[in-house]
């Protein structure tokens, strides 16, 4: 048995949920838990998607928004228990799977392009 | 104490019971044999030996296969000693990862990396020189004085200087375990181990 099977099978219970596919420069709304005490809420966060990384329960992505004229942007672990759902708002189209351009982008410039769907 | 000789596998996560992320590393620790046992009365210390992972047969020396025959088991590729042992051990027990429990704390001993021959503020985390201006040239990672002049005229030992970094015996303690999986012989703990993957590794328990 090779080394990543035996991670692999570490990795594996992890619960990893199913959400619709998305990729970096689409807008895509996250619904998450915040807990407060003891009370749990839910919370939005609504941006474009800069980059996916990783794989497995390990992979995260990133969340820009523009919040008050100050970027705001939240990195999520896919497989994060606190993540409800994810929602894809706009499918962008972009030529990089990292779109980091886009954070010195401001005003009319700070636009993707939407795929026709 | 109680003790395995393992394989650091690699880094992965996972989530506790309350959702926070946990960094842990995964750990391929025994099956190890006794492959010997010391004495007070005979060697003069009391410890005991445990074997760990199976090698090829044309890699076997005779010397080997002689000791490892008092256990009743073909020669291994790791020796090491563990004293002050809770349980008493014979010849040719085998331990397992059951000798440990999930929650509980355990040191982790390897050998760090090896990073060759480094300078001061990478191996001792000096600042360097912070200005690139004032006068400095060429000297922005450079260690400064290494002592007085006339008085003492000579460099103290043991001042941090340049040299090979890493390669070290590190112990880390209290590193807490996360998983354990028996049939695997896996125990996963939370938090990084010394030494890159593959590398062998010793898990100690002093309860």
């Amino acid at each position: 048995m090779s080394k990543n099977e035996l991670i692999q099978l570490v990795e594996d219970t992890v619960e990893i949920k199913e959400f619709p596919k998305f990729k970096a420069g689409d807008t895509v709304t996250v619904t998450y838990k915040i807990r407060e005490g003891n009370k749990e809420r839910l919370q939005k966060f609504q941006g474009v998607v800069l980059q996916r990384v990783g794989s497995g329960p390990t992979a995260t992505f990133t969340i820009r928004k523009i919040s008050g004229n100050i970027g705001v942007e939240r990195i999520f672990p896919i497989s994060s228990p606190f993540i409800e759902e994810i929602v894809i708002n706009k499918v962008g189209v972009v030529r990089r799977a990292r779109i980091f351009y886009f954070r010195k982008l401001r005003g009319k410039k700070a636009r993707i392009k939407e795929k026709r769907m | 104490m109680s003790g395995l000789l393992g394989k650091k596998l690699g880094m992965t996560s996972i989530y506790d019971e309350n959702g926070k992320n946990i960094p842990c590393t995964v750990i391929e620790a025994g099956p190890c044999i006794v492959s010997s046992v010391r004495t007070k009365e005979k060697d003069g210390y009391s410890a005991i030996q445990l074997a760990f992972e199976d090698k090829k047969e044309k890699h076997f020396k005779k010397s080997e296969v002689g000791h490892f025959a008092k256990a009743s088991t073909n020669p291994k590729k790791y020796l090491a000693e563990f004293t002050r042992f809770e349980e008493k051990k014979e010849f040719g027990d085998i331990l397992t990862v059951e000798v440990f429990r999930e929650g509980e704390y355990v040191d982790v001993v390897g050998t760090s990396k090896g990073k060759g021959f480094q300078g001061v503020v990478k191996r001792y985390n000096f600042k360097g020189v912070n200005d690139a201006t004032h006068g400095q040239h060429n000297r922005l990672r450079a260690p400064g004085s290494i002592g007085a002049s006339s008085y003492p005229s000579r460099v103290f030992k043991g001042m941090r200087m340049a040299g090979r970094m890493g390669g070290n015996r590190v112990k880390l303690i209290n590193l807490q375990v996360v998983k354990i999986i028996p049939e695997k012989n896996i125990i996963v703990v939370k938090g990084a181990v010394p030494g890159p993957n593959n590398s062998l590794v010793k898990i100690e328990r002093w309860s």
